[in-house]
């Protein structure tokens, strides 16, 4: 067996008296595209920002390619990361291609990083035009699709997303659900995708874990989701008010 | 019983106080000092550097300059009154400029680009942490401090000294304008005392409290927009509590400085 692209052991962690990871154990392996549901406030994002070193566990050990994230040297393994925000969280203040183009912009020309961002942009669907706008001036559809263009600019070997489709119109959901199936294959990275659209689970995902309370109440199989057994789960998918998750939280 | 409760009530809140007035105090220095490594060590951003001098430096000019010819002239009308009353109407000229350069220039122009830059850059830095922008810059290898921090606080330093050495130039026109015009001096005469009465001392003095205060105004920024809560309630209390913060550590340092340069 492979060793695991990502692997989370026994993470905690608490913010102040709010304890939101109480033990998670998740592995995720090379290329696979795993997808984290639960409801909103039950630590996906706090699971995220574990792995990428943005929130540092109180206890238990998150490894990447096998080893501890804090015997990684920072910037090395941050190089191998791209990822996508819930808002964009493009910099206003740049260009599209600026924004697209940040990381590279340390080590090539402005001619290269611009040509590197339009093939970008072209990928994800956008037309060279849109280089040149600010952030404020395109659409929330159009910022994903840039925030995705500046996740995938330097080909990272592990892409996060984060609620991808929260915000947009079904359709453009679609789009965007689309191409990051697309791109996942296509760059043959490893992807964490966060979320609780479940047409956007049953189209990113290889495997899907359950967050609830802290820890991850089910892992497997996307196609075993729907006949999985577990409460948490069956509640969840169905969206129903009556079960173990509370629906006032 | 209830007295040494009212007692205890009244100890624990100043101790609480204390407490938080020195975590603060903490927090800030600490933060300086993050701020102050990566001044100097890199990677370096002189694209993000010039563009903060623009925005600190040149389009503070005109509300630094506006402020500057008001004050001159004010305070050549104020001392004409004022000397009149011991016949020494002769000394506005020199005072004018010795209280802009040393005095009124640094710290009208520091309070007024503290509530033009403090606000700002509390905003901008706020904001980018509300949308997970900070954050953002991590994932793409970039440190926050060394890209946000570092070139606001540098540009502060480098633009104040130019900042407040105009507002002196146009406070002391200011001065000449009134004096000149409204109270019958002679313009060259006045040029010439306010040239003959001014010493390297005075400039040198003013200056290095502008590159001070200009630390202090990007710090109080950068600190409270970088630790500023959620929501537009989190930016806007950051964006008040960076002017204010700004504005009594310019008055603060400002006797501390003119006490050191005076015993010295």
């Amino acid at each position: 067996m492979s060793t695991p692209k990502i692997e989370m052991q026994d993470v905690h962690k608490r913010f102040g008296s709010n304890r939101v990871l109480r033990g998670v154990d998740l592995s995720v392996a090379p290329s696979e595209s795993m997808v984290i549901i639960g409801g909103s406030g039950t630590g996906k994002s706090v699971t995220i920002k574990s792995v990428l070193g943005l929130v540092t566990p109180d206890k238990g050990s998150v490894l990447v390619d096998g080893k501890d994230v804090r015997k990684w040297k920072r910037e090395t393994l941050l190089d191998k990361f791209g990822m996508l925000f819930q808002g964009g969280a493009l910099f206003d203040s740049l260009k599209v291609w600026e924004n697209v183009a940040f990381r590279a912009l340390r080590s090539k020309s402005t001619e290269e990083c611009r040509e590197l961002a339009i093939e970008k942009l072209r990928r994800v669907g956008l037309k060279p035009e849109t280089a040149d706008q600010l952030p404020a001036e395109l659409s929330g559809g159009m910022q994903k699709r840039v925030g995705l263009a500046r996740a995938i600019a330097t080909s990272p070997e592990i892409i996060f997303f984060d609620e991808p489709t929260t915000g947009l119109d079904p359709i453009m959901s679609d789009v965007i659900n689309d191409l990051i199936r697309e791109l996942v294959v296509e760059l043959k990275c490893t992807a964490m995708t966060i979320t609780h659209d479940m047409t956007s689970v049953r189209k990113i995902a290889d495997r899907v874990a359950m967050l609830h309370d802290g820890v991850i109440q089910w892992t497997g199989p996307v196609g075993d989701m729907d006949a999985s057994g577990n409460p948490y789960v069956e509640q969840f998918i169905n969206g129903r008010a009556d079960g173990p998750i509370e629906a006032v939280r | 019983m209830a007295a040494l409760s009212v007692l205890h009530g009244f100890v624990a809140g100043v101790g609480a106080t204390v407490l938080g007035f020195c975590q603060a105090i903490g927090a800030v220095t600490l933060f300086a000092l993050r701020g102050l490594l990566a001044i100097v060590t890199p990677p370096w951003y002189p694209r993000e550097l010039l563009r903060q001098i623009m925005k600190i430096g040149y389009y503070s000019l005109p509300v630094v300059g506006l402020t500057a010819v008001a004050t001159g002239g004010v305070l050549a009308l104020q001392i004409y009154i004022g000397g009149s009353r011991f016949n020494a109407e002769s000394v506005v000229a020199s005072i004018v400029a010795i209280g802009m350069v040393r005095e009124l220039g640094p710290v009208l122009g520091g309070l007024v680009v503290a509530g033009r830059v403090s606000a700002a850059i509390a905003a901008e830095i706020g904001t980018m942490r509300v949308t997970e922008q900070i954050d953002a810059l991590t994932t793409l290898s970039t440190n926050p401090f060394k890209y946000l921090v570092a070139p606001r606080l540098l540009a502060g330093v480098l633009t104040m000294p130019i900042l407040v050495a105009v507002a002196d130039t146009i406070g002391i026109m200011g001065g000449w304008l009134v004096g000149a015009n409204r109270l019958g001096f002679n313009p060259e005469t006045y040029i010439r005392n306010t040239v003959d009465f001014l010493t390297f001392g005075d400039i040198a003095s003013g200056l290095v409290k502008a590159a001070v205060f200009g630390f202090i105004i990007t710090l109080m920024g950068c600190f409270h927009g970088y630790n500023s809560g959620r929501g537009a309630q989190g930016v806007g209390r950051a964006t008040t509590n960076a002017v204010v913060s700004a504005m009594v550590l310019i008055l603060a340092f400002d006797y501390l400085l003119t006490e050191l340069f005076f015993s010295t």
